[in-house]
C-alpha cells in the first residue's frame, strides 16, 4: 500500500443518506475474481438515471451512513478504481469503513455542516498527518484510530505487521487455545 | 469491576494491544478469491486450516445442479471452482456443490456445531453477526481482512463500543423474532447500533429457539451493528451438544459466558416487546417498515420519496393491500428448519394465489433433507410452492434467482435494497409465516387474525 499525507482536489458530490454496498457495485459484478477492474461498474443502477453525474475526481462527499450493507470490499475497490483517493461523509458503515483503510481509501468522518461547505466549495485538501479536512474558507478536524493512521502514513502492510508478532500468536495458541472445532476433522 | 459477555470474549481473545485471536473462520466463493490470489502471491500459507471452513452458497444455482462443473453462468461457475482449487491448495475443508453439508455459510456452521459459545467467528458476509447467537462473537470482514486471518488467524481490532437491547415482556400470539428485529431497526434506525456490538436480553430473548435467535443476530448489520449475541443458555446447550464438531457434554466454561450484574454497556436501549406486531417493510432499507395493520407512511423527506417512488407505492396505502408478484423463503436470516415449519404451519390445506410465483430454498442440503423427511416438501409442493436445492437464492439475486424490473416481492431475507433482488426488483421483508400467508392471499394479511379464520374453516370444513 502507497503512503499517504494529503489528498488535494476537487470533489464530486452524492447527496444521499445511506447509500448501501449494493448500489456502489451491484451485486453481479462480485462475480470477478479479479481485484481491479471495478471503477467502470461504480453506482450502476444509479449512473443510468437522467441527471446523474459524478466526476473523477480525487475526493467524494457523500451523505450519512455511506457504505452501509454488505461486506464487499468491492465497494472501496470500485470507489478507487473510479478514482476516488478519499470519501468525506457524516457517518460511514463500520465494516465498509474498515475495509477503505485495508486499501488506503480514505474515509473521513466530519460534520453535516462541513461537508455542505465542502461539497459547495468544490475542492478540498485531506491532512492525514494533521487529522483536518480544509477547504476554501473552513477547516475541521477528524478522528482516526491512531494504529489505522500510522499504517495509512507509513503505506504499511498489516499482514506482515502480524505476521512480524508470530510469537505471541503462537505463545497464545498454546495457552489459549479453545477445544475445537477442528474443521479438518469432519 | 462486572463484566459483560463481550468484555468476556474480548479478553479471553487478546493476543497483544490491538490484535484478537479468531477461532473460527468461514469462507464462501464471493469475498475470498482475491485474497487466496494475494496470499499466492507474497507466498503465505494458511495459518490454521483446521480451524477455517469453505462452503459454495452465493453463486450456486437451487435448480439441483449437482457439481460446479454444471453451472451454467459461466462467471458463477469460475468462481465456485476457484474457491474448490483454492480450498484444496490450501488445505482448507470445503462443502461445495454435491456435499451433504452444502448450504449458506451461515446456516451450516450451527448445523455442523462449528459454531460454539464464546468463540470468535469471522466471515466475508455482513451477516456473520448471525453466530452471535451462541454466545459467540461474530462479524463480517472484508476481503483483506479474510487475507489477513487466513495469514495469521488474527485480526486487528480497537475494541467497538458495547451496547444492550433489553426486550421488556413478551412476544405476542403469531409475533416472531423476524418481527422483533424488524421492529428494533425500525426503532432505532439503519445506523442506531453503528460502532456497536450488540447483546439482546429479556424473556422475549430467552423464550426465543435457537433459530429464532438468529434471524435476530443476523439483522443486527441492519442497524449499524456489526456483531450482535445472544447469552447461551439450555436452549444453546440443547442445540449444540451431539452436532459433528460438538463436545460430547457442556464444557464448564460456556457456563460463564453471561453479562454480570452491573456490566457497563456504553448504550442501552428498552424495547416494549408487547408492542410489537407482524412487521412488512415499505421502503428501500430495512428501517423503513411498519405494522401489517398499518398504511404506508406518508413521505417526511427526500430519502422517503425516492423509495415510496421505487417501491411503485403511495403513502397511506394499507399494508394488507399491497399486492404481491413473487414469494421468498429463504436466507441467512429465515432458511432453517424452524423457518419452514412455521411457513408450512400456516399453509393448512390452502394454495398459492395464481398470480403469485412463490418458492421455498432450504438454508443446506440438511435442512433440505430435514425438511423432506418431515413431509414440508409435500406441503409446499402440493400448495404450489416451487422447492428447490439449497443456497442464497433470490436474497441477493447473484444466481438465477432473480425478481424481474418492478415485480414485487414478500421476501424473508434481510435487504430491501434498491436491486438487492434485481433490477428494479420491488422487496417487502417479513417473516417466513407472513410470506407463507402473503403467498396465499396474493396480499399481505395480518398472521394473527388469519391463522384463527384458517383453523376457523378447518374446523367448518
Amino acid at each position: 500500500m502507497r503512503a499517504i499525507e494529503t489528498i488535494t482536489g476537487r470533489v464530486s458530490v452524492l447527496n444521499r443518506d445511506d447509500v448501501d454496498t449494493d448500489q456502489i457495485i451491484p451485486k453481479q459484478f462480485l462475480k470477478r475474481v479479479e481485484r481491479t477492474g471495478f471503477g467502470e461498474f461504480l453506482f450502476y443502477d444509479w449512473a443510468k438515471e437522467p441527471g446523474w453525474e459524478l466526476p473523477k475526481n480525487p475526493i467524494l462527499v457523500a451523505g450519512r451512513n455511506f457504505g452501509c450493507g454488505s461486506s464487499r470490499e468491492h465497494a472501496p475497490w470500485a470507489l478507487e478504481d473510479y478514482g476516488f483517493q478519499a470519501v468525506i461523509a457524516p457517518s460511514f458503515a463500520d465494516i465498509f469503513k474498515s475495509n477503505c483503510t485495508k486499501i488506503g481509501l480514505l474515509a473521513i468522518a466530519v460534520s453535516q455542516e462541513a461537508c455542505a461547505a465542502i461539497a459547495q466549495s468544490g475542492t478540498a485538501q485531506v491532512d492525514l498527518a494533521g487529522q483536518e479536512v480544509r477547504w476554501d474558507g473552513g477547516s475541521e478536524h477528524f478522528d482516526i484510530d491512531p494504529e489505522i493512521k500510522h499504517r495509512l502514513l507509513n503505506g504499511l502492510d498489516d499482514i506482515a505487521l502480524t505476521l512480524a508478532q508470530d510469537d505471541a500468536i503462537s505463545a497464545f495458541e498454546a495457552s489459549h487455545e479453545r477445544p475445537g472445532p477442528v474443521t479438518t476433522a469432519l | 469491576m462486572p463484566k459483560s459477555l463481550f468484555d468476556k470474549i474480548w479478553e479471553r481473545h487478546q493476543v497483544a494491544p490491538g490484535l484478537i485471536y479468531i477461532d473460527l473462520h468461514l469462507v464462501h466463493e464471493v469475498t475470498s478469491p482475491q485474497a487466496f490470489d494475494a496470499l499466492r502471491m507474497n507466498g503465505r500459507k494458511v495459518r490454521r486450516p483446521d480451524r477455517t471452513l469453505a462452503t459454495a452458497d452465493h453463486n450456486v444455482p437451487t435448480d439441483g445442479t449437482p457439481v460446479a462443473a454444471r453451472i451454467k453462468d459461466e462467471l458463477s461457475r469460475v468462481q465456485v471452482q476457484t474457491l474448490e482449487r483454492n480450498a484444496a491448495e490450501f488445505g482448507i475443508p470445503i462443502y461445495s456443490l454435491g456435499s451433504e453439508h452444502q448450504g449458506i455459510v451461515h446456516v451450516i456452521g450451527p448445523e455442523l456445531g462449528v459454531t460454539q459459545p464464546g468463540m470468535t467467528i469471522v466471515c466475508g458476509d455482513s451477516h456473520t453477526a448471525t453466530h452471535g447467537a451462541f454466545g459467540s462473537l461474530a462479524f463480517g470482514i472484508g476481503t483483506s481482512e479474510v487475507e489477513h486471518v487466513l495469514a495469521t488467524q488474527c485480526l486487528t481490532q480497537s475494541k467497538p463500543k458495547s451496547m444492550l437491547i433489553r426486550y421488556e415482556g413478551e412476544l405476542g400470539y403469531g409475533v416472531s423474532a423476524k418481527d422483533l428485529i424488524l421492529y428494533t431497526i425500525g426503532q432505532m434506525g439503519v445506523e442506531g447500533a453503528t460502532g456497536y456490538v450488540v447483546e439482546y436480553s429479556g424473556p422475549a430473548i430467552e423464550r426465543l429457539s435457537m433459530e429464532g435467535r438468529m434471524t435476530v443476530c443476523n439483522m443486527t448489520i441492519e442497524g449499524g451493528g456489526r456483531a450482535g449475541m445472544i447469552a447461551p443458555d439450555e436452549t444453546t446447550f440443547q442445540y449444540v451438544i451431539g452436532r459433528p464438531a460438538s463436545p460430547a457434554t457442556v464444557p464448564d466454561e460456556w457456563r460463564e459466558l453471561y453479562t454480570e450484574q452491573g456490566a457497563h454497556f456504553d448504550k442501552e436501549i428498552v424495547i416494549d416487546a408487547t408492542k410489537i406486531s407482524p412487521m412488512v417493510t415499505w421502503g428501500t432499507n430495512p428501517a423503513m417498515v411498519v405494522g401489517v395493520g398499518d398504511s404506508v407512511p406518508v413521505p417526511q423527506s427526500d430519502q422517503d420519496e425516492r423509495a415510496l417512488d421505487y417501491m411503485g407505492l403511495d403513502g397511506g396505502t394499507p399494508v394488507e393491500q399491497i399486492k404481491l408478484d413473487r414469494v421468498f423463503i429463504g436466507s441467512c436470516t429465515n432458511s432453517r428448519i424452524g423457518d419452514l415449519r412455521a411457513a408450512a404451519e400456516v399453509i393448512g390445506g390452502r394454495r398459492v394465489a395464481d398470480h403469485v410465483y412463490a418458492m421455498v430454498v432450504p438454508g443446506s442440503v440438511q435442512v433440505k433433507e430435514q425438511a423432506e423427511q418431515e413431509g414440508l416438501d409435500e406441503i409446499f409442493r402440493a400448495a404450489g410452492f416451487d422447492w428447490r436445492a439449497a443456497g442464497c437464492s433470490m436474497c441477493l439475486g447473484m444466481n438465477p434467482d432473480i425478481a424481474a424490473p418492478q415485480e414485487r416481492v414478500a421476501s424473508t431475507s434481510n435487504r430491501n435494497f434498491e436491486g438487492r433482488q434485481g433490477r428494479g426488483a420491488r422487496t417487502h421483508l417479513v417473516s417466513p409465516q407472513m410470506a407463507a400467508a402473503a403467498a396465499i392471499e396474493g396480499h399481505f394479511v395480518d398472521i394473527r387474525e388469519w391463522s384463527a379464520l384458517a383453523a376457523q374453516s378447518a374446523e367448518v370444513r
